[in-house]
């Protein structure tokens, strides 16, 4: 392990290569005093200097012990067992749940995108309302954060949306507890719309500035379960000249987010726009934000038109399989497709 | 928010120092480097770089709000919970109300077919007393085309609204609401938005119109990726122009003739795309609109304005609250009258593609 990989500052480093120091071995065997006289720093920054390159050696130091091999990892075993009590979030739409395996995946970054018009910021919209079912009814009981990047957040079609879902929970209590009126459900749409938190960011610094103060808004606020961000593409489109920049900023902003992901155990949904790109002697429809960014994302669906109805494309997915399935948008939110043959088809 | 000056957010002096030194000023300086960037630049600690940011991010951040919140302020403080009615029913209906404040909605359509004239409705409506549906306000109609007739505009007044009209002085005052600049090029469009940027402040201006948005575009740059440059970047000041000061605003847009005999498709659509000898080539009479798929991305309502078989038709082509629903309307002495309140919807490419068939007559004014 090189001195060169250690997160500490250039000068430092300048200073253990000069004095001799090029592995992580060599200060390993060293004591804070001996180090700060050869480097000449304090003595307090020696101890800093010798605490990180313990913590980074432990991650490659191999014990020989069964079950905790490497610090701080996970075995496969452990994320099964993990997995299957894992939380979905419906999109209301049964076939588009089923292509989904359930549905929305807490723990991941999934990317939605497709051309004005096809229904992103419906989808967005429904997935906030949906996370806030009550756990009696199958769902997560928690909060949403929507950032707004492009002032497409209409709250008259949310509070639609919202509606429309307690009707539909009331139907079903109905339906299952005939007999006990207790059951009714006691939601009313303005408290879902309470549990929305929403953002507005105005330029890429804001929302880069955003992504990073989420760390402490979720911290402060255990129960959000989704973030959406539509769409996460608006401003990165504009106003960048140094293309490269762009690339590294909007892969650190991704990996900010799979953290958040991971380690508060809720879903990220980023939207996504449409741009032409010239593959194969032709043009054709690709998202936006280049080929790197398709990277960042664990899991990417498409939305299209496939003659009169909509369609959702599974694009990659660590394990769902590529099919795509039909959904429509109704003034109720995102549902079934009204065609009769509602088919499935696996690509 | 971006322009926020760093050693104005009360970091600890020591790092604040630091920041000033290697000529990192306003937090879009920082924000615009990666945290790995900033440790080589700034020759400090990963954990320093990250408390820093942190910091600086918590204070550039937009602030939370909730969507009830949202809700509550615009009932509470704006026309119709922030819409303006166009009074043709079915639209109204369709939108919640009305034309929506905040964002940017586009009209669509080929030459002649009733843009303007919607336009030159809707800055009448904006400056019609409250009592009378309208905001009371001052209008500015960005004319690039010099197509506002003043003469059509009390036209439409007097014969929509003639108990207000009739009164006198009333044309004079609702006419003198309105504003009609003639910028003509981009960048002096771009200067009179800053001055009217005040006046927006200050809550005159009501509504804004842009007639047309194509022009003052397509008449600039001849090379695709510059023009594009200069349209993205206005649109994002005029975005967030209607998102600060929640004002409706209007900006018409002209079409050109779809290229090519089939749309465009993802990779994974050409696998079952047909083979092309099974497909004549039709030259089928439909156009699309200009300014490209970011534009198309940009706007929020979306309303195509188009005729086939004779019969004019208005559609709500992209709108995050109503189906697309298309409703037939003709050009009469007062402006634009719906034909029919319900609306037919539409669904897949008949949403976006705009045609143009039997408009023999340009105008079919009925007196």
């Amino acid at each position: 392990m090189e001195i060169g990989m250690l997160p500490i500052s250039a000068s430092k480093r300048g200073k253990l290569l000069a004095a001799g120091y090029t592995t992580l071995h060599s200060i390993a065997r060293t004591s804070p005093t001996h180090l700060a006289r050869d480097i000449e720093v304090s003595e307090s920054e020696a101890l800093e200097i010798l605490n990180v390159a313990t913590r980074t050696s432990t991650l490659d130091r191999s014990c020989g012990s069964n079950t905790n091999i490497i610090d701080g990892g996970q075995t496969a075993w452990d994320m099964f067992n993990e997995e299957r009590f894992s939380s979905l979030i419906t999109t209301s739409c049964v076939d588009l749940d089923n292509i989904l395996g359930g549905g929305i995946n807490c723990k991941e970054v999934t990317e939605i995108g497709g051309v004005p018009g096809i229904g992103k910021t419906q989808i967005g919209i429904q997935l906030a309302v949906n996370v806030q079912i009550p756990l009696e009814y199958g769902g997560l009981g928690g909060k949403a954060i929507y950032i707004d990047t492009e002032g497409s957040f209409m709250v008259e079609r949310v509070l639609q949306i919202a509606e429309a879902c307690i009707e539909d929970m009331s139907e079903y209590s109905h339906h299952f507890h005939k007999d006990n009126q207790a059951y009714g459900v006691k939601m009313h749409p303005n408290s879902i719309l309470e549990n929305i938190f929403y953002f507005r960011v105005c330029s890429y610094t804001e929302q880069i500035a955003l992504v990073n103060y989420l760390d402490k808004f979720v911290t402060e606020h255990k129960d959000v379960k989704i973030i959406i961000i539509d769409s996460v593409t608006f401003h990165f489109r504009q106003d960048f000249d140094d293309m490269a920049l762009r690339t590294r900023l909007l892969g650190e902003m991704s990996l900010k987010l799979m953290k958040l992901a991971r380690n508060f155990c809720l879903a990220v949904v980023m939207l996504n726009q449409v741009t032409t790109k010239h593959i194969e002697g032709s043009f054709q429809l690709t998202l936006a934000l280049g080929d790197s960014w398709s990277h960042s994302c664990t899991n990417r669906i498409i939305l299209y038109w496939n003659g009169n109805e909509r369609h959702a494309y599974i694009d990659k997915s660590p394990s769902l399989k590529s099919a795509s399935a039909p959904y429509s948008v109704t003034s109720r939110g995102i549902r079934n497709s009204t065609s009769s043959s509602k088919r499935i088809k696996m690509v | 928010m971006a322009n926020k000056l760093i050693n104005q957010m009360a970091l600890p002096k020591s790092i604040a120092n630091i920041f000033a030194a290697r000529n990192i000023i306003t937090a879009k300086d920082a924000l615009s480097l990666t945290e790995f960037e900033l440790m080589e630049l700034l020759d400090v600690g990963m954990a320093e770089v990250t408390s820093a940011m942190a910091h600086i991010s918590e204070v550039v951040c937009p602030p939370c709000q909730t969507a009830l919140l949202l809700m509550e302020q615009r009932v509470r403080n704006e026309s119709l919970a922030g819409h303006l009615p166009t009074r043709l029913k079915g639209l109204d209906e369709a939108l919640c109300g009305g034309i929506p404040f905040g964002v940017l909605t586009e009209l669509v359509g080929p030459p002649g077919i009733g843009k303007t004239q919607f336009c030159l409705k809707l800055s009448l409506l904006a400056s019609l007393p409250v009592n009378c549906g309208g905001l009371d306000g001052r209008v500015i109609y960005i004319d690039v085309e010099s197509k506002f007739s003043s003469k059509r505009l009390i036209e439409i007044g007097t014969k929509s609204f003639p108990e207000i009209f009739h009164k006198k002085g009333m044309a004079q005052e609702m006419a003198g609401r309105i504003r009609i600049l003639r910028p003509t090029s981009l960048s002096e469009f771009a200067e009179s938005l800053q001055r009217i940027k005040v006046s927006l402040l200050q809550q005159q201006v009501k509504l804004l119109i842009v007639d047309s948005m194509a022009a003052l575009v397509l008449g600039e740059h001849d090379c695709g990726a510059s023009r594009q440059q200069a349209l993205g970047w206005h649109v994002s000041f005029i975005k967030s122009l209607a998102e600060f000061s929640r004002i409706p605003i209007v900006l018409t847009n002209q079409v050109r003739s779809h290229i090519g005999d089939e749309s465009l498709m993802y990779s994974f659509q050409a696998q079952s795309r047909p083979t092309k000898e099974d497909n004549p080539v039709t030259f089928d009479s439909h156009l699309v609109a200009a300014l490209g798929i970011n534009w198309a991305h940009a706007v929020t309502i979306r309303l195509v304005l188009e005729s086939r078989s004779g019969q004019r038709f208005i559609k709500l082509a992209k709108s995050p609250m109503s189906p697309p629903l298309a409703f037939p309307f003709n050009i009469t002495s007062s402006g634009i009258v719906l034909l029919d309140d319900d609306g037919i919807e539409m669904k897949g490419p008949e949403i976006n593609t705009i045609h143009c068939q039997g408009q023999n007559a340009l105008f079919n004014f009925e007196f």
